[in-house]
């Protein structure tokens, strides 16, 4: 089991050094140079001043050097500097990071509960009313651009009923504290995720609906009615538990894409997320800080790929760990 | 023969859904199930064998109406029980084993779990003593390692152990009636052997009434106290076994009894004198799983140093069980797989040796026949399109090969019509029928059939059997002819090879294999095939 993670660490890590590398080439070769653009825009692009401005920021180095220094300062966690915010890249990401997190952790739980829900409740009764009726409102929420949602959602809760704040991450200006300060952005939360939450649930609906449907054909579940168990606990124990590995491995996928997947539902809430940070490096052509996102983003797709492989592992007993 | 049935199924009908093939699954039927005694229900698929024990288990489709008749069991009719009446008595009074070891147990439980779940359902012991009572159940039925396999998944269990497993779980509430599906269908002769033995033995020491459901009359012979025989879902026949079995007294029992290939291989005129149509030298070749970048790799040997040839016109059979490498051989034979090392020539190619569109040109020669004719046939493909595809492939103008696919059709027995329709329209028989027009489409001078009639009824499997002889006949046809059943390879083939963990241990002229075997391990295949003492009484 050990052995099995650290391999699948150190191949994670070769990984991650390949996409750095492919992420910085890939920027090089746009057109377009950094220093002119910073001395455009500060009224002053005479060759002296780009000229320090290379060396200040070692683009007059050859291409090799400057990417050796960089893979050298990402294995000490050194992302570079943002030339525009005038920060270091780790320092802005790691201040955009835990609410990035808090969103699309919230709204993957919300999606997975209320698909697996759903999908199960469908199954139970396929083929009647009620699972039209969870297949037609799963695929409104799937079909619906997520941004009409959510400013659906803006309009309904918090402008027409008032029950909801309508952006950011807490309320500026009241400097809560403690639980006050939690009750605060739990309410913030409620409508980005929930919106989030919604659109990836139709996918856990369907897969886990069909999965089920599949999983009730196999001959152990005869089995098990024939022991004389009751069909609650038949549906728990032997088919759900058999219907969920797909579900596991698509909620892996997804789960990979949390952190950069956010940059919409980020936007319209206004919540101070990853997301954002990506949009505006984006548009302000902040080549270090974008790189920097892409880097995390990068090494989250690959730390969740690794957790659902042990939680595959965990429930599927035939999946072996090799050592 | 004198203890009163402890189920008695009187005037059992049961109505199929609305377009079915037939109004009723299961018409008319009676038997008794006595303490202590084996009663045996046989009959070709469809016959509504299984309605009878889902019928008796409570676990119909909801789409099956039980229309009359009655099962009597402990003073009540179990056709009229409610849910919870079932609930109390599945498993606790009537246990099941079902077909398919591999399926009939779930991949994500505990051996030992699934069986203390048996106490567990009806409320029974502690969760502590039903571990114990599960580890003593699995020791009952002679499960090497009991200690092991109880914590073991079934996947880290053999078909055998499998099933041994499932008859621990049917037992643990010692069931005064046990239902059997086709319990040891799906295993190897040898293993079959053992399974059979066990459960007469557990029925013997236990006393308990066994419904037996099968298709094959060897099982029959060697396990039967009673027999049922149905058709179309009527009883044609019951008796006691020995009456049924060598007296038959209905058309389609006698039919059925004569189907079933005997162990004495016909005689054959020796193949002298002609030109090897295949032979293959030293055919190796290992599977390697696993081995990612750090992982260790795992190895199977599927075939060590395989040399055998076949003549023109001559059937050479590899007989063996479940892993033992018949299926890689006859892969490699037809280059679906890379061997490591060895040659197969055809004729004077080397077949080994060629590529590209060469091997794309020599394929045509070798063609194969497959064991499943549901799975090997392209479901949204019409059967002419199906047939005709290789032959365009190679070349021949798109009329030309309709033309010829609908003669091929005529050859298997087949009307030209099916050219229209598509492969679920029809029945096994006439799908692997399908399945050897379509071989012989590319006009090959050698067939490989991979267990061609093994998912066959025994009076489909005599038909094609036929076919196939009579085409090799007509066509000067080689074969290569692969089974698990020995009783087909003897009436089909003229030499027979045995594998046994990818290597051929004897290989012989049919009639000298069976008459005087040499290897241990052919004996061992020879002594397990079931029914042998009766089949000769029977014929």
């Amino acid at each position: 089991m050990l052995s099995f993670i650290a391999q699948r660490l150190a191949k994670a890590v070769v990984v991650l050094l390949a996409i750095v590398v492919f992420n910085f080439m890939l920027i090089r070769m746009a057109p377009g140079d950094p220093a002119m653009v910073m001395a455009g825009e500060a009224g002053a692009s005479d060759k002296i001043f780009v000229t320090q401005l290379r060396e200040k920021f070692g683009l007059d180095q050859p291409l090799p050097v400057q990417l050796y220094r960089y893979v050298k300062g990402i294995v000490t966690l050194d992302l570079g500097f943002s030339f525009r915010q005038q920060m270091p890249v780790a320092k802005l990401i790691a201040e955009r990071l835990p609410a990035t997190l808090l969103l699309t952790v919230t709204a993957f739980v919300i999606s997975l509960l209320l698909g697996v829900l759903f999908g199960t409740l469908a199954a139970r009764f396929a083929g009647t009313w009620a699972d039209t009726a969870i297949t037609i409102l799963a695929l409104i929420f799937y079909a619906t651009p997520l941004f009409w949602v959510a400013l659906m959602a803006i309009l309904l809760f918090s402008v027409a009923m008032d029950w909801l704040p309508s952006f950011g991450y807490e309320t500026v200006g009241a400097n809560y504290t403690g639980f006050a300060h939690v009750l605060d952005v739990g309410a913030h939360l409620i409508l980005p995720a929930t919106t989030m939450g919604l659109f990836f649930m139709a996918t856990y609906a369907r897969m886990t609906r069909a999965s089920m449907l599949e999983v009730k054909r196999h001959d152990f579940v005869k089995t098990a009615r024939a022991k004389g168990l009751r069909d609650a606990v038949i549906q728990r124990r032997h088919v759900l538990r058999n219907a969920l590995l797909p579900v596991v491995t698509l909620a892996g996928l997804q789960a990979g894409t949390l952190v950069g997947g956010a940059v919409l539902t980020e936007t319209v809430f206004a919540w101070p997320g990853i997301g954002r940070l990506m949009y505006e490096a984006l548009l302000q052509r902040d080549y270090n800080l974008l790189l920097g996102v892409f880097v995390v983003c990068s090494a989250m797709v690959l730390a969740f790929n690794l957790i659902t492989d042990l939680i595959y592992r965990a429930v599927d007993p035939r999946i072996e760990f090799a050592s | 023969m004198s203890a009163a049935p402890v189920v008695s199924i009187k005037n059992l009908k049961l109505a199929l859904p609305p377009g079915s093939d037939r109004p009723y699954a299961v018409d008319g039927v009676s038997f008794d199930l006595v303490p202590g005694k084996i009663l045996c229900v046989v009959g070709e698929s469809g016959s509504g064998k299984s309605m009878c024990a889902h019928a008796l288990m409570g676990l119909l489709p909801d789409t099956i109406i039980r229309e009359a008749g009655e099962i009597a069991y402990d003073g009540q009719n179990l056709l009229t029980l409610d849910d919870s009446g079932w609930l109390a008595l599945r498993g606790r009074h009537i246990a099941m084993v079902f077909q398919e070891p591999m399926t009939a147990l779930n991949p994500l439980m505990r051996i030992g779990d699934q069986i203390a779940e048996m106490f567990e359902a009806h409320n029974l012991l502690t969760p502590k003593q039903r571990k114990q009572k599960a580890l003593q159940l699995l020791r009952e039925v002679g499960l090497p390692e009991p200690e092991r396999s109880v914590r073991a998944y079934p996947h880290q269990l053999s078909g055998g152990q499998r099933q041994r497993a499932m008859i621990a779980m049917a037992l643990a509430l010692e069931p005064a009636v046990l239902v059997a599906d086709e319990p040891t269908t799906a295993l190897d002769v040898t293993t079959q052997a053992q399974i059979l033995e066990l459960i007469r033995d557990l029925q013997r020491r236990r006393n308990m009434a066994v419904m037996f459901i099968t298709h094959d009359f060897g099982v029959v012979s060697d396990i039967a106290d009673r027999v049922v025989v149905l058709q179309h879902g009527k009883v044609v026949e019951q008796g006691a076994a020995d009456d049924v079995l060598r007296r038959p007294q209905h058309a389609y029992t006698r039919a059925l009894l004569a189907a079933v290939p005997s162990m004495q291989p016909p005689p054959r005129a020796p193949l002298a004198d002609r030109a090897k149509a295949v032979e293959v030298v030293g055919l190796d070749k290992t599977y390697v799983s696993g081995g990612g970048w750090f992982q260790p790799e795992r190895r199977v040997r599927a075939a060590n140093e395989v040399n055998f040839d076949i003549l023109q016109g001559e059937t050479v059979g590899l007989v063996g069980e479940s892993g033992s490498g018949k299926s890689s051989v006859a892969r490699l034979v037809m280059r679906l797989i890379e061997p490591d090392q060895g040659t197969v020539r055809l004729g004077d190619t080397d077949f080994t040796r060629v590529a590209g569109r060469a091997l794309r040109r020599e394929r045509s020669r070798i063609q194969m026949i497959f064991q499943d004719p549901f799975a090997s046939l392209n479901p949204r493909r019409k059967v002419g399109n199906i047939i005709a595809d290789g032959p365009i492939a190679h070349g021949t103008d798109p009329a030309v090969a309709r033309q010829r696919a609908a003669e091929l059709l005529g050859l298997v027995g087949l009307n030209a019509s099916a050219m229209e329709r598509y492969p679920h329209e029809f029945s096994g028989g006439q799908r692997q029928r399908i399945g050897i027009a379509r071989a012989l489409a590319l006009e090959p001078e050698i067939i490989v059939a991979d267990e061609a009639v093994s998912a066959l009824d025994v009076s489909v499997q005599a038909q094609v059997l036929n076919l196939l002889e009579d085409l090799k006949a007509r066509l000067g046809l080689s074969m290569l002819f692969i089974t698990h059943d020995l009783r087909v390879a003897a009436q089909i083939c003229d030499r027979i090879a045995v594998m046994q963990r990818g290597a051929i241990v004897e290989l012989k002229p049919t009639a000298a294999l069976f008459s005087a075997p040499e290897h241990p391990y052919t004996r061992e295949l020879l002594a397990a095939v079931p029914g042998q003492i009766s089949s000769s009484r029977a014929a």
